[in-house]
């Protein structure tokens, strides 16, 4: 066994698409790890603390904070939720000693999925199979706050069948954002667009991301438009074989 | 107020002219930009980085006696500075010196502080001429417009519509070739320049220890307006001050790179006083103008200061997937993309466009290009924290995140709501997106996510329903 690992699966995971999920344990599983979730875990808070709430984001933490606390690592297959933890609780509990502590604690335990793979487990070859082209959008906060560019691409080199054809706006933001979504819909809709036109001529049949929401924008506007090309987070193309 | 900005927008986003300058405008400042701060060209460039802000975090912590070294500087050389508060006091000085030196006409190179106080209009209030002479600054008040980016003021109109203008306002055949076009405004301005009295410029720097103001400037006109005039007025920001003279050379390695991709810009104008006995041009009389406009309230805000350090480089605005698509004028002031959205509010109150903060994906694709790095998206969450914490947003947003975040610390509860909107989605089998979300469903958010992109359909189970049914299917197995 090589450990035991617990799966913060965020909530959009746990409610949408909770085939990531699976994946994820499926993957974590096949290198040894024994995987754990914690059934107290709900949400980071991170649509409240984007939206400037932060008294209810802060609740929302609060309760994460406990659901997590005797993890010893924590596996989030979410660059953005696993950023808010490690990067925006700080703030969060800035006037609150006991949180605060409380989230330096847990901070440096909390890993996204692909770092966690290359980092901790120390593998690129996890023996998966994906017959097909893909191309790869990078989250932003996955890409500028956790520095996640080259790591899901060495994961994707090692798949057997897999080819990797980069798009040319592949650090362009899908325009999801959170509530922001929803409150400049037309905008947000039309940094879709330029995103799956991105995407779509670089002729591959699916777009594999490390973060459930932006694929489930850049996935709604590929449905909308029609294009039968696929959206994959990286777990579901490592647990395939 | 959020449908009818929807509307402003769906506008401009339907305009593919419009889009596809800005678009291309931008994405070739992005290139260029990326081709000369690499590391194989510029190696120390994130130290050049840290070396700026550091300066101009130095520079604000003693704001004011730099400012004071600054006028006794001027001073020294024979010119004066001017204090004011707001756009108010900047107009009355000029009324007055008008007045005095019997002038009449103005020739101004480019300067944001000027567009943010709205001088061009407060001075013609009193029967002065001002004429903008930046090419792009020309085009944009021949067409009665506003800046649409801070360095690019005419990014939105291609040849033809310039061709069009230049034709309606000057009375002149169409001409589409830029470079005649520029001889054209050439011709024009250079009368202007010759019988202008005051030439009114901006600063990019003010240089404490020499009191010099610092210019940079690509077209020459910059030049022009502050030497050929009998009076030079420079107007700047408080913010602009550095401490020496040898502190420029960082700053201006990254200004020109990060704004049009320039390892330096044509010109760089070292300004410090008017003419000295035995010398040949330069004005008779030399003011600088020093704004506040609200910048000392900002300052005295710790966690807002940083964005007093801005150059006004345009590169956050560049790399903006948002200002990309909605461009500079349907921003409410002169300063557009990620930097307008916090200074905006926070020169001009946060009541007014409370939305402004929220109009950002927070990609921070500005941050990463900031040469001072200013951390835009920070500032965004603080401004948004802040507006919702008046009140701005609306009583049943706070509701519906109260309500939000009780059920988000009680899972059990989380997890019946979560059953319920399963099955009043009643999704497809097939596991096809969906169009709509079906009548009870469709509204609020889901509704607004629906006019764009089709809705996921919900899964049979969620995750740890799926999980628990796992875990029992192998505590079964083991059992057996």
């Amino acid at each position: 066994m090589a450990g035991r690992v617990s799966l913060f699966v965020t909530c959009i995971v746990d409610q949408l698409f909770p085939d990531i999920g699976l994946a994820a344990v499926d993957v974590l599983e096949r290198l040894g790890y024994e995987v754990d979730f914690p059934q107290e875990q709900v949400c980071c808070g991170q649509p409240a603390f984007n939206t400037g709430y932060r008294r209810e984001a802060g609740e929302v933490a609060t309760h994460c904070l406990r659901a997590l606390r005797n993890a010893e690592y924590v596996v989030v297959p979410s660059g953005s939720c696993a950023a808010m933890i490690t990067h925006h609780f700080g703030e969060l509990f800035a006037s609150d000693p006991e949180r605060l502590a409380e989230t330096r604690r847990l901070a440096p335990r909390v890993w996204e999925f692909s770092k966690f793979l290359l980092e901790v487990a120390g593998v690129e070859d996890v023996g998966a199979r994906y017959d097909g082209v893909v191309t790869f959008h990078d989250s932003c906060h996955g890409l500028r706050a956790l520095q996640i560019k080259e790591g899901p691409r060495r994961l994707l080199a090692c798949v057997k069948g897999l080819t990797l054809r980069e798009m040319d706006a592949a650090e362009e933001c899908c325009g999801f954002g959170g509530t922001f979504s929803v409150k400049f819909p037309a905008v947000s809709g039309a940094m879709a667009r330029t995103k799956i036109a991105s995407i779509q001529r670089t002729g591959a049949g699916a777009v594999v991301g490390v973060d459930a929401s932006c694929l489930m924008q850049i996935g709604g506007a590929l449905s909308r438009a029609g294009l039968a090309i696929r959206t994959l987070h990286l777990a579901q193309v490592l647990a395939s074989h | 107020m959020a449908e009818e900005l929807d509307g402003r927008f769906r506008s401009t986003l339907s305009d593919e002219k419009l889009q596809a300058a800005v678009y291309s405008g931008t994405g070739l400042l992005m290139q260029k930009r990326q081709a000369v701060v690499n590391h194989d060209v510029l190696p120390e460039y994130q130290e050049l980085r840290d070396q700026a802000r550091a300066l101009k975090e130095h520079a604000l912590e003693n704001l004011e006696a730099y400012l004071e070294q600054f006028e006794s500087q001027v001073t020294a050389h024979g010119g004066k500075v001017i204090w004011c508060r707001d756009g108010d006091e900047v107009a009355e000085f000029f009324v007055r010196l008008a007045r005095e030196k019997n002038a009449r006409l103005l020739v101004k190179s480019k300067s944001m502080t000027t567009e943010e106080i709205g001088f061009n209009e407060r001075l013609e209030r009193h029967g002065l001429e001002v004429v903008e002479t930046d090419l792009g600054e020309y085009i944009v008040q021949l067409a009665k417009s506003r800046p649409f980016h801070i360095v690019v003021p005419a990014m939105n109109m291609t040849r033809y519509d310039i061709a069009d203008l230049f034709s309606r306002s000057l009375g002149i055949a169409s001409e589409t070739v830029p470079e005649n076009q520029t001889q054209i405004a050439r011709t024009v301005l250079r009368e202007k320049f010759l019988t202008a009295d005051i030439g009114v410029s901006g600063a990019n720097f003010l240089v404490a220890d020499s009191g010099a103001v610092v210019l940079v400037t690509n077209e020459g006109n910059g030049r022009m307006a502050t030497t050929l005039p009998k009076v030079h007025v420079a107007i700047a920001g408080i913010e602009k001050i550095i401490p020496r003279a040898q502190d420029l050379p960082v700053f201006l390695k990254l200004l020109g790179r990060s704004a049009t991709g320039q390892p330096l810009t044509v010109y760089t104008s070292f300004l410090s006083g008017p003419r000295r006995p035995g010398e040949v041009d330069g004005p008779e009389d030399f003011y600088v103008v020093l704004l506040d406009n609200g910048r000392t309230r900002v300052l005295a805000d710790p966690g807002k200061r940083e964005s007093l350090f801005c150059l006004r480089c345009g590169a956050c605005l560049n790399h903006c997937p948002v200002y990309r698509k909605i461009g500079g004028h349907n921003y409410p002031w002169v300063y557009s993309g990620p930097i307008g959205s916090v200074i905006g509010p926070l020169y001009r109150g946060l009541d007014r466009d409370p939305w402004l903060p929220f109009a950002s994906s927070l990609c921070g694709a500005c941050a990463e290009v900031c040469p001072v790095k200013i951390d835009l998206p920070r500032l965004l969450l603080d401004l948004r924290s802040e507006i919702t914490e008046r009140r701005g947003r609306g009583w049943q947003e706070r509701m519906g995140f109260r309500i939000w975040a009780w059920v988000m610390g009680r899972p059990r509860i989380y997890e019946i709501l979560g059953r319920m909107a399963t099955l009043l989605m009643r999704s497809p089998a097939s596991g096809r997106w969906l169009r709509r979300a079906p009548a009870p469903l469709n509204v609020g958010p889901a509704r607004a996510w629906a006019s764009e992109r089709d809705l996921p359909p919900l899964p049979r189970q969620s995750f740890r329903e799926l999980w628990r049914a796992r875990a029992a299917g192998r505590r079964d197995h083991a059992a057996r």
